[in-house]
């Protein structure tokens, strides 16, 4: 029992760093924004192997849930969804100019 | 050798260095913000494998009779990652909304051409 | 003659025309003509600081992977000399752990020693955690806050109550979340969690909520007014009893706490740790929700 659970928290430690490099390099900013949601969510398992509960509790309400809200809520406010990271100067939009 | 042994505060180490990357070569806002939310993992993912003793319980202990420090994890670091998750949250909402402010004003997210607009007379 | 500038104008910044010429032609430029010659200089100079902004791109590439490389290897070669990963016999647990571990149940009350540390021995620093994030909401309320006569009309096509899979999912899943939530708060002392991440999660209900039925609705629930009655009543509370422990626990002044441990293990005990953990949590599902109020509507009402 105690082997198998060093495998999984090797293949834990090893899909986190996967997911980092993966945010880190992925082009589209909302890409990377679901690979980092993913990344808490397996941030949260592995507070859990190491017998910190609320640690998982908050993690996965917080990083998973709250965190890639707010990232999904600027990125409607600033109509980038669909754009790339390297996106230059978009036209003025209608939305944020509203705002002003 | 130490550095296989201690793999968990290795790996810390290695999130928190792609942060620290991320956060100094990436030149959209929102990726640099993420980059320092991955430090901040790196750092709680150190903080709390440094509590951790192996076969030992997570330290809620009876309600009644002698208890015995032995049987128990190190409680200390994971009261501190505890208060540093939520607060990471507001650091990075707080973020966002200068950011959201910062594309307002100059309509682009990347910060050479905020620099330049700021700085080379261009509005 | 402005045109003729103009075109003028055109040529220097292709580079067939200087200055020069224009001098030795027309021998005196009036004020407002001398004005628009700057225009083309300022362009140089931006273009110039173009170049130079690329320059220092490069420089600013070469040196970040060397302090990133730098710092990577630094770091790396800390770890090789750390105590062990899951040892027993670190320096991290000394006695000040084994206090709280065998003393803590008995002094504070709280059978989850995790919450006992840091509702009871570290209140303090818990107080200005809450604070963080109080003051974290109100610098994005006047970041993002912004007033708009009329209704705002839903800007997309992104109603959730007419998309049926989220739709029953939400319905069933909200009540479940918010009974979770509410749990996680009052057993805070006896089970894993406490205050922040039963306020976490309850403000995550609450984000729910907002996002399937509409703000409208939500507001309902908790309004702009409620929002800062709860957040500021929480945090006053925290203070006030707080006080009343730090004057109350000294034992040499001769007053003692009426608030007791009780019995370790039931619901009502742990002295002031129930009623800080709901404190806390009522202040970190504020933040929560009004983070996701002001960033989707731009207020909170």
């Amino acid at each position: 029992m105690e082997q198998f659970i060093a495998v999984v928290r090797i293949l834990l430690l090893l899909s986190l760093i996967i997911c980092a490099v993966a945010t880190a390099l992925s082009k589209r900013v909302m890409q990377a924004l679901i690979i980092f949601t993913c990344y808490s969510l397996i941030m949260s398992v592995l507070w859990l192997l190491l017998r910190s509960p609320d640690l998982a509790i908050t993690e996965a309400a917080v990083g998973a849930g709250v965190d890639g809200v707010l990232f999904f809520l600027t990125l409607r406010k600033l109509h980038l969804i669909d754009k790339d990271e390297e996106e230059a100067i978009p036209e003025e939009e209608e939305g944020v100019k509203d705002e002003n | 050798m130490n550095l296989l042994h201690n793999y968990e505060e290795l790996v810390a180490m290695i999130l928190f260095a792609i942060g620290f990357t991320m956060l100094v070569f990436s030149r959209n806002l929102i990726k640099k913000i993420m980059g320092l939310n991955i430090m901040d993992t790196g750092v709680f993912l150190f903080l709390a494998s440094m509590g951790y003793v192996a076969g030992k319980e997570t330290p809620i202990v009876p309600p009644t009779g002698q208890v015995e420090a032995g049987d128990y994890i190190n409680l200390i670091p994971s009261g501190l990652v505890l208060t540093g998750i939520v607060v990471s949250v507001s650091v990075s909402a707080l973020m966002l909304a200068l950011t959201v402010q910062l594309y307002k004003r100059y309509h682009t997210l990347n910060l050479d051409e905020i620099y330049l607009k700021a700085y080379g007379g261009e509005k | 003659m402005k045109t003729d500038l103009f075109a003028h104008l055109k040529e220097w910044e292709e580079g067939n025309w200087t200055p020069d010429q224009g001098q030795a032609e027309a021998s005196s430029l009036g004020p407002r003509e001398e004005k628009e010659i700057k225009e083309p200089k300022k362009k140089i100079i931006r273009s110039l600081e173009k170049k130079e902004l690329h320059i220092s791109a490069v420089q600013y590439r070469v040196i970040s992977v060397i302090v990133c490389l730098i710092l990577s290897l630094v770091l790396i070669g800390t770890v090789n000399f750390l105590p062990g990963f899951a040892d027993e016999d670190t320096p991290t647990t000394n006695e000040v752990y084994e206090h709280y571990i065998e003393e803590g149940r008995d002094q504070t009350g709280a059978v989850n020693t995790v919450a006992g540390m840091i509702l009871d021995y570290r209140a303090f620093d818990t107080l200005g955690e809450s604070f963080v994030l109080f003051t974290a909401t109100v610098a994005v309320l006047l970041l993002l806050e912004y007033k708009k006569e009329g209704k705002k009309k839903r800007e997309d096509g992104l109603d959730y109550r007419l998309d049926p899979i989220v739709y029953a999912l939400a319905k069933f899943l909200i009540p479940i979340i918010l009974v979770v939530g509410i749990y996680i708060l009052f057993n805070g002392h006896l089970s894993p969690g406490g205050g922040f991440s039963g306020g976490a999660v309850l403000g995550g209900g609450f984000i729910l909520y907002a996002m399937v039925f509409g703000e409208e609705k939500a507001v309902r629930v908790l309004s702009e007014k409620t929002v800062k009655i709860v957040s500021i009543a929480s945090l006053s509370f925290y203070c006030l009893a707080k006080s009343y422990s730090f004057f109350t626990g000294n034992e040499f002044n001769g007053v003692h706490s009426v608030i007791g441990p009780g019995n370790p293990g039931d619901l009502l005990s742990g002295g002031l740790i129930l009623p800080l953990n709901l404190a806390v949590g009522f202040v970190v599902c504020c933040t929560m929700y009004s983070f996701y109020m002001l960033f989707k509507r731009g207020r909170l009402d």
